[in-house]
């Protein structure tokens, strides 16, 4: 069983958000984390591009192989996380606390509603 | 990804679930990854020992008077260097010099051979020997009911001395030998795929999954782990073992592959493929198989990525990974001739972007002993 935190939205491609002041804070959930295991390199966004929703705006890689992460929304990239570059495998051992990927100044908050919730991503990935 | 219900399943498939592992489709197998996690696997092998399923590799049995000569006649080793109870690296080519695929034959007895070959091209491979199969030449496919696995490590010998008892006939580099287990014939080679000493057994399907649970009770005190396909890529990868269809395929000969120690182009016997390779030999090679490393940290090279000297395309990645042991992305890819050398800096490109790479000395990982 994976850990899902009730308050967060969640995308069916296993990125989670949660906007504050519509700003939203982006990162992978800890099934997704589960399944790619051993991250050793992140590939993040540059601050200040536009992106779209479901827009590929990273790359996980793990041992196995290269994951691309999308946007769950579409907006501006304001921040990413530098401490993923030297540390990669936060991803494994923290993904909805210190392994957020990047933060994102959110276009159409309404995007949002297409989102799902906790028990809709739980039903998503059969737990 | 196939249906996982059409997936074949080796023998220790319900092994591998109590296990805990994680299960995925590997060319048509159901077959783990991983159990607990690749880098802690790999380190284990590197360390102490792991144990590999390889029930999914094809075993052949090749017997007759004349099976040494047929042999010969068929794959690049020269078979004559052999003597009962030996095994050696060889390769099984195409008229075009391709490779079909890499094996090791063993010498049972003196007119009867033991081959294992790739899972993957177990059905290529028996089409290929039955087409070339002279009359009374006997040919057995056991892929279905030998199960096999690979205890590879430093603490590997150990295990297998514990496991098989005192009376166990110890066999040396690339030597084969007979035993019995609870009544049931197996067979040990001191073989691997890991760039570690260790020891591959057969034995029967009926018996895998007690085998398998028997041999990881009496590894435990020597931190024996199950270990899956995941960690057995890099650590493949790290030793410079060429996995067929990525760094070897049937537009690529041996030579190009960097095998020619497996091949000899000086036995009597003609195999397919040898005139094209003694003209590739005399004209010289255009492309050829090397390693490389990542010059700084970065994102680790994968298969396809393609490898550039200034504006130029000069080579294409086969296999590439994080490398756990040492710390940064390494790779092999079959590049231009003239950039072979160790010490040629290229460049790799990643995702759009150019990463520093150079050209090293094969293998990446060597073992101290």
């Amino acid at each position: 069983m994976s850990n899902i935190p009730e308050q967060l939205r969640y995308a069916a491609s296993h990125e989670w958000i949660k906007v504050e002041d519509g700003i939203g804070t982006v990162g992978i959930t800890d099934h997704a984390q589960g399944e790619l295991s051993d991250v050793v390199y992140v590939d993040l966004p540059k601050v200040g591009i536009q992106v779209v929703v479901g827009a590929v705006v990273a790359v996980i890689e793990s041992v196995k192989a290269a994951s691309d992460i999308y946007s769950p929304v579409t907006g501006e990239i304001i921040e990413a996380n530098a401490d993923l570059v030297k540390k990669p495998e936060l991803i494994n051992q923290d993904p909805y606390g210190a392994a957020w990927l990047y933060r994102i100044k959110l276009s159409f908050p309404e995007e949002l509603n297409a989102l799902k919730d906790a028990a809709g991503y739980k039903a998503q990935i059969g737990e | 990804m196939s249906d996982p219900a059409t997936l074949k399943k080796t023998a220790l498939f319900a092994a591998h679930q109590k296990l805990g592992a994680r299960l995925v489709d590997f060319g048509g197998w159901h077959m783990p990854v991983q159990y607990v996690g690749i880098l802690d696997e790999h380190k284990a092998v590197r360390e102490a020992a792991g144990v590999f399923d390889i029930s999914h590799m094809g075993e052949f049995y090749v017997s007759g008077a004349n099976a040494a000569d047929f042999l010969n006649g068929l794959l690049t080793n020269d078979v004559s260097k052999l003597a009962v109870g030996q095994g050696q690296y060889t390769l099984m080519l195409n008229e075009q010099g391709g490779v079909i695929d890499d094996l090791i034959l063993y010498r049972l007895h003196e007119t009867e051979f033991f081959l294992v070959v790739n899972a993957s091209k177990i059905d290529e491979d028996r089409k290929w020997i039955l087409k070339h199969l002279p009359e009374g030449m006997g040919f057995f496919d056991k892929s279905e009911s030998t199960s096999a696995v690979a205890l590879q490590g430093p603490r590997a010998v150990e295990i297998a001395r514990s496991f098989l008892g005192a009376g166990w006939p110890e066999p040396k580099r690339n030597e084969i030998t007979g035993y019995s287990w609870n009544c049931q014939s197996i067979l040990a080679a001191r073989t691997g795929y890991t760039g570690e000493d260790g020891i591959e057994l057969f034995f029967d399907s009926e018996i895998a999954e007690s085998f398998l649970f028997a041999l990881l009770e009496a590894g435990k005190p020597f931190g024996l782990k199950p270990c899956g396909l995941g960690a057995r890529d890099t650590l493949r990868l790290e030793a410079c073992l060429p996995l067929n269809g990525n760094d070897l395929s049937d537009k690529r000969t041996p030579l190009e592959a960097g095998l020619s120690f497996f091949v000899s182009l000086t036995k009597d016997a003609s195999f397919p493929g040898k005139d094209v390779l003694l003209r590739q030999k005399s004209e010289g090679l255009t492309e050829k198989l090397v390693a490389f490393r990542l010059k700084d940290k970065g994102p680790p090279p994968r298969p396809h990525y393609l490898l550039f000297q200034g504006a130029t395309q000069v080579g294409e990645v086969s296999s590439g990974a994080p490398s756990p042991t040492l710390g940064y992305g390494i790779g092999l890819a079959y590049v231009r001739a003239d950039c072979a050398e160790p010490g040629t800096s290229l460049e790799l490109e990643v995702r759009g972007t150019r990463v520093p790479v150079e050209v090293v000395k094969k293998p990446f990982y060597k073992r101290a002993h």
